[in-house]
Parts: structure tokens; sequence; C-alpha cells
């Protein structure tokens, strides 16, 4: 321990001081040595931090856009394996052995593994009982929430099949369901991981699919209530046609706010959606809470979609107008360019975007061959991308998080510092979802609360239930590369008690 | 430790290509226009109804046995306004600003809209867009655009985050309150910030650019608290709760020319249950509104002239009172308006009435007055906004008023 302690830095150099406290049996030579090793393990930090192994700057870059950030080791391991088979493994989740870590972890959050109907279950419970007996099972949905948080910040941490979470998470955020609207918060966790993990390398229309058919998105947009103004006198009216679901669909889900479509489109498709909805809670159809089409409550008059008449009837109308919107060129181009805004850079080249779109026309909207496209291009190479991109709250919290290398014990604190800065989980109010942009999240606070949460971190709070020394020889291996010449010089020139502050609130570490 | 020495001589040779510039605030020009606006946000909807009482409407003393605030004159009555409406009995602190004429209301104001959600009211209150479900930016940051005087510490929100009312381009200090504001964060240290001016210094314009600010507006918040503490109470207990607050931002601003908009925020008015009459849940949190709008009022002293204060909240309550002693999600609710530019000791706007066929849905107060006509009054005539201006604060807003409560 002594030997190791004398390359790290400022946290290693007070533990060498406090061994000193045994010191007497120790010859007078040894404690010269001891003193010698506390003046070298100052130095040596400043030799590391100015003088790290020159990394592959390829592989910086590829660590940096397809997960959420270095840990302690993970440079070595893509050097060794090469950058082509990282994108490869990464691509393609399956191939990367689990972390048993996280697998236990994640064991333990029983509500993890309740269905929509089971959660439904739970919150109408609460919203049924009496007020004496509120208290204990508003615990229930605290749990839910608290578990459902916690798991999703372990996985974006922990999860060696890193490019699935940031995935996971790009498409959560592109079909956003937002924790403030009545019972889908207490879906929003099941919603991620049934309807959006599933399909997040897949094809885009089974992705589309299966968020149209969650309750969570169904309550989220109110389509569960839109109904034929003229119901078949057995179905409940719930108020008529309901178009919030239709128009987001289009604008933000598919076609893009530009995508040529008109508000005679957008009262076509919610004609077509009428019926499609969920079981409720007491009902004699099925299984309460999932997926449900009302043939009572739909309109089966025929329509005309984007200029073309939709023929079928039922669900396969609306089967047959999720295809056009997942076929069209407009939708091709729309999420390219949010997939290259998330990968490249705020403002991605258009002949870039242009690429990705007629990869997804060739191949029907398969999400895998459209990312391999864009990660082998030279604009995602380009060096003018490398480190261009300002990491979003959750992305700066969660790199800060990996790059100790740290067991995780606690997420509450990143929990409670994502909504300080803005970015709650799953808490982005309105159907469009967080930005991934500079200009979203630079500004004069944001910048001085992360170099409190820095600070924070690099005292050995915030991960675990006690306190516990962050190893600096870790911390630098993960983020010693990815620091420019001048901030090793600013850092080395500092207290080394600062260094470990200093490194994960500097600049270099906000943009990925 | 003296902040002052870390706030002059940051310690940096770089740093001195931009301290001139005006962004950094530090240097920034005193503010020319010294007039202010603090929003205070009732977050859970206030039942306008017995804060401002229709008691000369008999529908009124019908529709709430238990809970109605009984006629002025009688025990724990009403404090009279103008003959039709009286002012709930623990907001008595606030009736000498009324008989002086700058505190008014505008009653069955709120949003046009049907909305009955907590978080869509407040969302389309605080954006100024009522009916928009696209991410918008909150008027009072557009205001801050439209009167940029380049601080961050322009506006300040007494709130854990920044709220959606300020959310938008320009520099916001949030801070959760001034009793959080007073703790120590790891940049407060001297040696913590040089570090950090050394590493970010060579870190690119932009990133520099909100580091510094960031970091001045920080420093300069805790130097003025810190001059606000060691001011002398003359003896008076110091007041706590809400009046404290009140009590120290007025202060804040006093000192500080830069802080033109201040929001405040206050919980626990969504009263389903138990809310009591002219004693219980509700007066109490009224009595505590009152006792620190007085403070502030007080405070603020000589500033108080140039300041507007507005006081509102999502939607109303339900006309009848519930089965459980409280009042359900409504919709129209009354404004409250204080500070040197109110027309004030009026009760303003249309009252639409309290009979069964006169109510929304034949259950709630109607709106009469859109939520954003004394906002743009305030905009015009306190503010001295052009048109074009307050265009861009309230979009997609043309006034249907031919009064106003601002002069």
């Amino acid at each position: 321990m002594k030997h190791y302690s004398v390359y790290s830095g400022g946290v290693a150099a007070e533990l060498l001081i406090s061994d000193h406290s045994h010191q007497e049996l120790i010859p007078t030579s040894t404690i010269y040595l001891s003193m010698t090793r506390i003046i070298a393990a100052t130095l040596l930090l400043w030799v590391a931090v100015v003088l790290p192994a020159s990394a592959n700057p390829k592989v910086l870059h590829a660590i940096n856009r397809l997960s959420f950030g270095p840990t302690p080791g993970e440079i070595e391991r893509v050097e060794s394996i090469g950058v082509d088979n990282y994108i490869k493994e990464q691509l393609n989740p399956s191939t990367i052995p689990s972390s048993s870590i996280l697998d236990n972890q994640l064991a333990q959050l029983s509500s993890l593994r309740l269905s929509s109907t089971e959660l439904g279950a739970v919150y109408g419970a609460t919203r049924k009982a009496a007020p004496t007996e509120r208290p204990q099972l508003d615990l229930n949905t605290r749990k839910v929430a608290d578990e459902r948080n916690h798991a999703k910040l372990l996985r974006a941490i922990e999860s060696p099949r890193q490019l699935e979470e940031v995935m996971t998470d790009f498409w959560y955020n592109h079909f956003n369901v937002a924790t403030n609207k009545g019972i889908s918060r207490i879906w929003v966790g099941n919603y991620e991981q049934t309807a959006i993990r599933p399909h997040v390398f897949g094809k885009f229309r089974d992705l589309l699919g299966a968020t149209s058919r969650h309750p969570a998105m169904l309550y989220y947009l109110d389509n569960w209530q839109n109904t034929t103004p003229n119901p078949n006198p057995k179905a409940k009216n719930r108020g008529g046609i309901n178009e919030n679901y239709a128009r987001e669909l289009m604008e933000l889900h598919t076609l893009g706010v530009k995508g040529g479509y008109t508000q005679k489109d957008v009262t076509s498709l919610a004609q077509i959606f009428t019926g499609w909805g969920y079981l409720p809670a007491n009902t004699k159809k099925g299984t309460p809470f999932t997926f449900y089409f009302d043939p009572n409550r739909h309109d089966s008059s025929p329509k005309i979609l984007l200029g073309k008449s939709i023929t079928s009837t039922g669900t396969q109308e609306i089967e047959q107008a999720l295809d056009m919107l997942a076929k069209n060129p407009a939708t091709a181009k729309f999420i390219s360019y949010k997939i290259a805004q998330r990968f490249v850079s705020d403002n991605p080249p258009a002949i870039l975007v242009d690429r990705m779109k007629t990869r997804w026309l060739q191949t029907d909207g398969d999400i895998k061959a459209v990312m391999t496209t864009m990660l082998n291009s030279k604009e995602f190479w380009a060096p003018a991308a490398q480190s261009s991109k300002f990491k979003t709250p959750l992305e700066y919290v969660v790199s800060a998080a990996r790059a100790t290398g740290s067991n995780i014990e606690e997420t509450k604190f990143l929990t409670g510092q994502l909504a300080g800065l803005g970015m709650p989980l799953y808490g982005c109010p309105t159907p469009d979802g967080y930005r991934n942009t500079r200009e979203a999240w630079l500004n004069e606070n944001s910048t001085i609360q992360r170099i409190n949460f820095a600070s924070h971190i690099a005292s050995g709070r915030g991960l675990s239930r006690k306190p516990q020394p962050i190893d600096s020889i870790k911390l630098n291996r993960a983020i010693g590369p990815y620091l420019s010449a001048n901030t090793k010089t600013a850092i080395a020139a500092s207290k080394v008690g600062l260094h470990l502050t200093l490194m994960l609130g500097s600049p270099d570490f906000m943009y990925r | 430790m003296n902040r002052r020495h870390f706030l002059t001589c940051a310690g940096l040779s770089t740093l001195s290509a931009f301290a001139h510039n005006s962004w950094l605030g530090v240097n920034a020009a005193p503010n020319s226009n010294p007039r202010r606006l603090i929003v205070i946000f009732l977050r859970g909807a206030v039942d306008g109804l017995n804060v401002v009482v229709p008691y000369s409407d008999p529908n009124y003393y019908q529709y709430r046995p238990k809970i109605a605030i009984p006629k002025p004159g009688s025990p724990d009555g009403a404090l009279d306004l103008d003959g039709r409406f009286g002012l709930h009995p623990a907001m008595a602190p606030l009736l000498p600003l009324w008989q002086q004429g700058s505190l008014a209301f505008v009653h069955a104001s709120g949003l046009t809209k049907d909305v009955r959600s907590h978080f869509d009211a407040q969302y389309y209150m605080e954006t100024g867009v009522p009916g928009s479900s696209r991410r918008q930016d909150g008027w009072l940051n557009r205001l801050l655009v439209e009167t940029n005087n380049k601080s961050p510490l322009q506006a300040i929100s007494l709130s854990a985050n920044v709220p959606q009312i300020l959310t938008g381009k320009m520099p916001v200090t949030s801070i959760g309150s001034i009793r959080q504001a007073r703790n120590h964060q790891p940049i407060d240290r001297q040696e913590v910030s040089t570090a950090f001016d050394q590493v970010y210094s060579t870190s690119g314009t932009t990133l520099f650019r909100h580091y510094r600010a960031g970091y001045i507006s920080r420093a300069k918040l805790l130097k003025d608290l810190e001059t606000e503490m060691n001011i002398a109470n003359n003896g008076a207990p110091l007041p706590t709760g809400f009046a404290a607050e009140t009590r120290s931002l007025a202060r804040l601003m006093v000192k500080d020319d830069r802080i033109q908009v201040a929001f405040l925020q206050l919980g626990g008015w969504d009263t389903h249950i138990n809310q009591g009459n002219s004693k219980g849940l509700l007066a109490r949190n009224l009595g505590e509104l009152a006792k620190g709008l007085a403070t502030l009022k007080q405070e603020l002293g000589d500033l108080y002239e140039h300041t507007q204060i507005v006081v509102m909240s999502e939607f109303g309550r339900t006309a009848r009172e519930n089965g459980g002693g409280g009042t359900d999600h409504g919709q129209g609710n009354a404004m409250w308006l204080l500070g040197g530019a109110t027309k004030g000791g009026k009760v303003y706007g249309q009252w639409p009435g309290l009979a069964p066929e006169q109510l929304h849905q034949g259950r709630d107060l109607n709106v009469t007055t859109d939520f954003r006509e004394p906002i743009a009054k305030i905009l015009t005539n306190h503010l001295g906004l052009n048109t074009a201006s307050t265009a861009k604060i309230l979009p997609k807003f043309t006034s249907g008023i031919d009064w106003s409560p601002i002069a």
C-alpha cells in the first residue's frame, strides 16, 4: 500500500503521513525514505498530470462519444482491442458480458420488475386510499421513483454496454414522457425498459410502434381519450377527437416540424388514431393498463394522409400510417440530423446528414446501419469535431462518477444535482425532450455549480454511504489524457489537495 | 477572510483583458433605470375568493357554509375594501398599503384557457404563452433580454433551481433561499477560486466568460449578504420565515442596484381539505405572506416607490366548498399589485358574479381579465418598455382593456 501510494496525489500522500503515527519502531533511514516518498508523491503526480502516456486521439474521441465517458483503464483497453473493434462491440451490446456488480445491484430493486399493470395498481391504490392510509401507500410510489432513478444512474455509470445506455437515453428523450402528468409518472421506467431499450439499435419502425402502444405515451399525449365524435353508443365517449398525439407524432417523433405536413394531416392522423388506447383499472376486456384498441370509439370513415388514401381500417390503418411516417424521407432526415447532433457536433455537416438519410432509406430505417455510416464518416473523426460537444448535466455528472472508478453505492446526491443543474431525470416537462447543444446548457450558474459538484465528488462524498477517498491514480488514468497542456500546467502549479477537484472541474472535462 | 480582496485582485494577469468587459459585472456602469420588479408566485392555487372576499354577493355565503369569511364588522370578519369586497383578516398588515393607495387587486383574472393541472397552468403563466406545449423561455427572462444591464445579478430567484419564469438566454442567479446562500460553497474558498481562475483562463473565451461571470455574481452576492447581516437591527427581533427572506431580499436590492428583477415562490395553497376560514390553514399562510410583504415594503424604503410587486397564482378554486372543508381546482383568481406605480385602493376587473349560471362550468369564478393584462401594463407603464419590446415578452397577446392598474 505504501509503495503504491507513492505514485498518487494528495489523498494518498495524506495517508502516508498518517502512517507516521506508527513510526517509533521504524529505523531513521526508513523515516528518511518516507519523507522522500512524500516529496516523490507530490512530484510524481505532477509528472503524471503533465506527462501522461500519449494516448491515441481516436481512442479518446471514440470513448467520449460512444460512452458516458472514460473509466480508469478504458483507454488502455480500447487501445489494445482497437477502435474498430470497440465500435463493433458497442453496436452489438449482447456480445459484451454484463457486469455482475451491476446485475446484483439491479436485482435488489424489486419495483423494476413490476409490469405496467402492477404499477398502475400501485398508483391507483394511492389515489383511492383514505387519507390515513395515504402516507404508507405514498411510500410505494416513492419507491418506484427512487428505484427507477437509481437504476438509470447505475446503468449509465457502470454498464459495460455503454452505447446501449447512451442510445436508450437518446431515444427516451426523443420519445419523451415526463413525470409531471398523472399516472404516466409511475410508468416512465417501465416505458424505458420495455418500449425503448429493446429497439435502440433495431428498426426505427419497431421503436415507433412500441412507444405508440405503451400506456405511458398513450396517457402522456392524451391519445387514450381520442374518440370519434360519433362513437358506438356502447362505448364511453371521452370527449371527441384529441389531436395531441397525432401532432407530436409527426412534429417530434417522425417528420419534424418542417416535414411537409399540414393541419389537415394532423386532423386525419388524429382520426386514424381514434380508439387507440389502453384498458382502464376496472375492465372485463383484458389486463388493465395494457394496450387496447377500442373499435367502438374508432372513426372508420375514409381518410387521406399526406396525400395518400388510407385504404385499410381499424388497427391496420394505424399500422399503415406508422409505416408511412417511418419510411418518409423527412423522418430519415430529421432523425439523422438529431443523431448526428448527439454524436458529431451541435451543427452537424449537411453532407453527413444526407449520407445517413440515404442509408436510412436503403435499410428501411435500420438504426445500427445509420449509426455505422456516421461512425465511419470523416466528419465524425474530424479533428474539429473532437472535444467539441459541451456535456449536458447528465453527461457531466455521470462522466465524473465513471472517472473516479469508485464503487457506486448511492445515487441520490447525483439525482439531486441533476435537478439543480436543470436536467432532472425523466423530468423534461415538454414532449420535445432535453436539448443536446452547448447553447442549451452553458450558463454562469451551471459552471459554478459544476465546480462545486466536482469539489464534492473529489472529497470522496456523493457516491457512497460514507465518504470514500477518491483514488487519484485511477482518476488520472481516466481523465489525464484528455487534459490540455495548459490545464495540466495550471493544475500542476496548484496545491496538491486541489488536483482532483481541478481535474473533474476542468474546462476539458466539461466537453466530450 | 476578506472577500473584497479576492474580488478586486482575482490574481491573474490574463484577467485584466476582461476587466473592462462590462459583462463581468464588477465594473458595470451603475444601473440607470431605477425601476424594479418583484414577482411572487403562490404555487398550488390560492383561494382568491377568500383573499379578496366578495362579501356583498349572497351566493358566496351560500356556497361556503364552513369556510366563508364573515362580513366586515362581524367577529373575525373581512376587512372592508370598497363596500363590495373585503380582505381576509389575516392580511391586516397590508391594510395600510391599501389606504395609502399602493395596493390593488385585479379580481376574476387568470388564464383564459380551461386548464386544471397545476403544472400546465403554472407553465403557461410562467412562459406567458398559454396553450403552447413547446419549450418556451420564461417571460421574466425575455424581460431581461429587453432591459439587459449586462450583470448576472440582474435577476435573482429565491428558489433551488431556475424556475420556468426565469428560464432563457439571460443569466439568472438562483439561490434556494437567502439563508442557504450564506452557506459556504467550495468556490468561495480563495484557493479554490484562484486555482480555477488559472485552469479556466486558458480555456477559450466562451467558457471562461461564463465561468468568470458566474463566479463574480456569486462572490458579489456573498459580499452583499455579509454586509446585510451586519446592519444594526436596532434591537428589533429578527423576522422569521418568509419575512426574514423578504427583509434580506429588500436590503440586497437597496444595496445592489443591479438587481432589477426578483422572483420568490411560496407553496402550501392547494387547500383541498380543512382550509379553515378566518382562522386555520389558509389564514396562517396568508398571515405569513402579508407579514413578509409588509416587511418587504418597509425594508425597501424609498426604493418601494420605484418597485412593482406582483403576487400571482396559477388558478383559483371552486366557488363552493367541498365535503372536506376545502376547495378544489377552479379558474378565476385575484392578482395582487403593490408598489409605487400601483394605482391602489381599488379592486379592478369586471366582476362576473357568483350566481350558478355566471360560474364557469357551473363551478368556478369566470376569468374576465387575462393575467397578461396587468403584466403588460407593468412592462409599458412601470418599466417604460415600448410596444416592440412588450410584444417580444408577451408574444401572441393583444390587450383588450381600456383601464390600467399601473400608473
